[in-house]
């Protein structure tokens, strides 16, 4: 494998982006494989933009932070605003197509940058409440950094005490990985 | 009761928080004294979970002050007691760490650096350094470790019980904020079964017998009537201290036998250090690596050979300048020139290392 | 005064005569621990911390293991020793300085966590080791080395009423008197209890002691004793104040 991945996530409280970028992590740490996940904390998250970091390699990983993302996900307004100084020439640069006027604010110098519809899709195809798994799907897409097999099982390990319960619920996140996934297949 | 928390060896991925709570388990810790701060917090979080399994014991105290003092009284007590605090925490814990040096008491504390001066974030910096080597009103008698890993936060902080109960110092443990909140992988273990030795703790007060009857009266003060009785305790404090100095000073270093510049920093940053030179080194710079693990004492020796053959170093580090200051006393008199990377509260990446040391070969 | 008895057996003789000025009212104080010592049994056991202020002269005064610690300190220190090894008998000695002011929050903090331990606190109404500054205690109109004129209360408040606020904010199980050197064995028995209290488990126990300063008070004994048995009684009131088991408050004056 190649060199160390970097992803950098942000989004608004709640939109989930810490809980994907851990169980990312730990679904790359079961492969065996050297990971890394540091989130923004302090006064910060109370309010503002929610930013994970996140490296996946198979070297023991450098410095926690670095100053450009090989993918950069931004789930709202704000975070565009706030990864835009994350994103060099070699950048992909992701963000939700529902974010509206965002067209000026979007980075210039973006090796390539992606659209997609994963908060419609939440809320018209799936529920709202998987959105982050969609985004999770299409993080695993993007980077490649584990297999969707280990994403499932590690989506299994954190929420299969509630999937015992209601094996829909299974369903519905496995279905909400799959979409991400193809989300951004289809987009580049 | 559970017997051992650890057994064997066990690949985890977690935060180095939990990390430290785990290796004092490990270390057989027998109680923890905390307040609240940030980003330490989760040290208690996880310590009250898992110590009462254990039978391990914990106090929430009003203060820094009494968390340090208090666990001044569980070293005296005879048990291996510990603390963790963080910037304005660690301020008021020079005041109980400077009572330890003067009673030799064996505290061990582990810092998560934190912006400063004052309140500053809640984040991360290593502006702790001057503060923790040598803060207090005294001569810095204590032992410092800087990690960088989450394996080194395992080890060093196991390590940190047996030196402190060796040599009869407090000991800290400086991580920083990153290192307390970010996840990675490690192997958490039993010491015994790798064959570390851990060394028994030992009752200052308390001990068998009647004071005066079956043994004098176990007496310790930190306050002297004159200013020779002073000099003459330290005299013996000084002695212990160098004699233990090339003992327990640590380092890590490569590429640095025919390198023009040296890039030097610790703990979280070396991170960055390391792949930066790594690196260059393939781009075909002439940069070595060299990082002291123990900021307090300094592998004065390894450094002092440096500072004499290499031309330059490069001394990166999120203060302005607290690790150069310490590096400067060591190296005092090697021509060796001196260049900062000082990013006070920030952190540093292996892409502005690799950009400073471009930028300073022209 | 009746009549002195020995010193107490779990007094250090090679250290006597002790290192206060005459007068001082640490003696007596240290004399009525040490016979509650004595008469419990707890030489073995006992672990006497002292704070900064004249009451770290007593650092080697007994025979029987001790700690000095920082002005202020002491409480913690004897808490985190207890915690570790609740076999001991933590005794926290400290002047009103260390207990009311610098290390207010400690004793407060203690009490409320009802730690297992006794504090005793000398009042002797300001600093005497520092040369005789304003203590949380300085009665109003008191001259002292910061408040040359005498305490004006408009303007440092009154004398703290320590006891009263530790009884206040500890339950049912707590032991809180006051107790003066101008009745030595009423305090011996409140010392003691405060000690067996501890040695039962019931929780903190806390003993002020109504003290002499005649150094710094610049009083010769006449001065002295009016000062310790008239004039500070009028605003610390001598008695116990919290009994466990008393279902009550204690009795006044007891």
């Amino acid at each position: 494998m190649g060199k160390t991945v970097k992803v950098l996530l942000a989004g608004e409280g709640g939109q989930g982006v810490q809980s994907v970028a851990q169980i990312i992590a730990e679904a790359a740490n079961e492969e065996g494989r050297e990971a890394l996940y540091i989130p923004n904390f302090g006064v910060e998250q109370r309010g503002g933009v929610s930013v994970a970091y996140l490296q996946i390699g198979d070297e023991p990983i450098g410095a926690p932070k670095f100053l450009t993302g090989d993918i950069v996900i931004a789930l709202s307004d704000r975070a565009v605003h706030r990864t835009r100084q994350y994103v060099g020439p070699q950048t992909l640069f992701v963000y939700d197509s529902s974010i509206e006027n965002i067209e000026d604010a979007l980075p210039a110098n973006a090796k390539k940058i992606l659209a997609i519809p994963a908060l419609d899709v939440a809320k018209k195809e799936l529920h709202p409440r998987v959105f982050n798994i969609i985004i999770m799907g299409a993080v695993v897409k993007a980077t490649e950094v584990v297999s969707e097999a280990d994403a499932k099982k590690a989506i299994e390990k954190k929420l299969g005490y509630k999937f015992e319960k209601n094996p829909k619920l299974r369903e519905l996140n496995y279905k909400a990985i799959e979409r991400g996934m193809e989300l951004v297949a289809r987009a580049m | 009761m559970a017997d051992k928390p650890i057994e064997g060896e066990k690949r985890v991925f977690m935060t180095g928080n939990e990390v430290v709570a785990w290796a004092a388990l490990a270390a057989k810790a027998e109680i923890m004294y905390g307040y609240p701060i940030t980003p330490q917090n989760e040290i208690m979080h996880y310590w009250t979970r898992m110590a009462p399994k254990f039978g391990r014991e914990f106090l929430q105290t009003e203060d820094e002050l009494s968390a340090g003092f208090t666990t001044a009284g569980g070293v005296l007590a005879g048990r291996k007691a510990f603390t963790a605090t963080a910037g304005p925490g660690n301020t008021l814990m020079q005041e109980p760490m400077s009572m330890a040096e003067a009673m030799r008491l064996p505290v061990v504390v582990v810092v998560q650096q934190r912006g400063g001066p004052s309140t500053a974030t809640v984040i991360y910096s290593q502006q702790e350094v001057t503060m923790t080597t040598m803060g207090g009103n005294g001569e810095g008698l204590r032992v410092v470790y800087s990690t960088a890993t989450h394996q080194e936060l395992f080890d060093y902080t196991i390590k940190a019980f047996n030196t402190a109960w060796k040599y009869r110092f407090p000991t800290f443990v400086l991580g920083d904020g990153y290192q307390a909140k970010m996840r990675e992988s490690l192997t958490i273990y039993d010491p015994e079964a790798r064959g570390v030795t851990l060394l028994p703790a030992e009752a200052y007060l308390g001990k068998p017998g009647t004071p005066g009857v079956d043994r004098p009266p176990a007496q310790y003060r930190n306050t002297y009537n004159v200013e020779e009785e002073l000099y003459e305790v330290l005299q013996g404090y000084f002695k212990d201290y160098e004699k233990m100095a090339p003992e327990i000073a640590e380092f890590d270093a490569f590429d640095t036998e025919d390198a023009d510049l040296v890039v030097i920093s610790h703990g979280v940053v070396s991170r960055a250090a390391k792949g930066a030179v790594k690196e260059l080194r393939a781009a075909g710079y002439k940069v070595g690596y060299f990082r002291p693990i123990t900021l307090r004492p300094l592998p004065v020796k390894e450094l002092r050979a440096l500072g004499g053959r290499t031309k330059q170093f490069l001394v990166a580090e999120s203060a302005n300048g607290q690790l150069a200051r310490l590096l400067k006393e060591a190296a005092y008199g090697c021509p060796v020139e001196m260049l900062p990377m000082y990013k006070p509260g920030v952190g540093i990446t292996t892409e502005e290392v690799v950009a400073r040391v471009k930028e300073i070969a022209g | 005064m009746s009549v002195q008895p020995a010193m107490p057996k779990s007094w250090r003789m090679d250290t006597k005569p002790h290192k206060f000025c005459p007068g001082c009212g640490h003696g007596l104080v240290l004399k009525a621990l040490g016979m509650a010592i004595d008469e419990l049994g707890i030489q073995d056991r006992a672990v006497f911390g002292c704070d900064i202020g004249c009451s770290l002269l007593s650092w080697d005064f007994f025979n029987v293991d001790s700690i000095q610690t920082h002005h202020g300190r002491t409480t913690p220190v004897i808490t985190g020793l207890k915690r570790a090894n609740p076999n001991l008998i933590g005794i926290a000695y400290m002047g009103d300085g260390g207990g009311y002011a610098i290390g207010s929050q400690h004793l407060v903090n203690a009490a409320a966590r009802n730690e297992r331990i006794t504090a005793i606190l000398v009042n002797n109404t300001q600093y005497g080791m520092t040369g005789g500054q304003m203590a949380p205690t300085t009665l109003p109109g008191q001259k002292t080395e910061t408040t040359p004129y005498g305490r004006d209360p408009e303007k440092t408040g009154y004398p703290v009423q320590g006891p009263e606020m530790v009884a206040a904010i500890t339950r049912e199980g707590s032991y809180v008197a006051r107790g003066t050197i101008a009745n030595l064995n009423q305090l011996k028995g409140y010392i003691k209890k405060a000690l067996q209290n501890q040695i039962e488990g019931n929780g903190f126990s806390f003993v002020e002691v109504l003290s002499a300063c005649p150094t710094n008070w610049r009083t010769n004994a006449e001065e002295t004793w009016n000062m310790v048995e008239k004039e500070m009684p009028k605003f610390f009131k001598v008695g116990e104040i919290k009994v466990p088991g008393a279902g009550k408050e204690g009795q006044e004056n007891g």
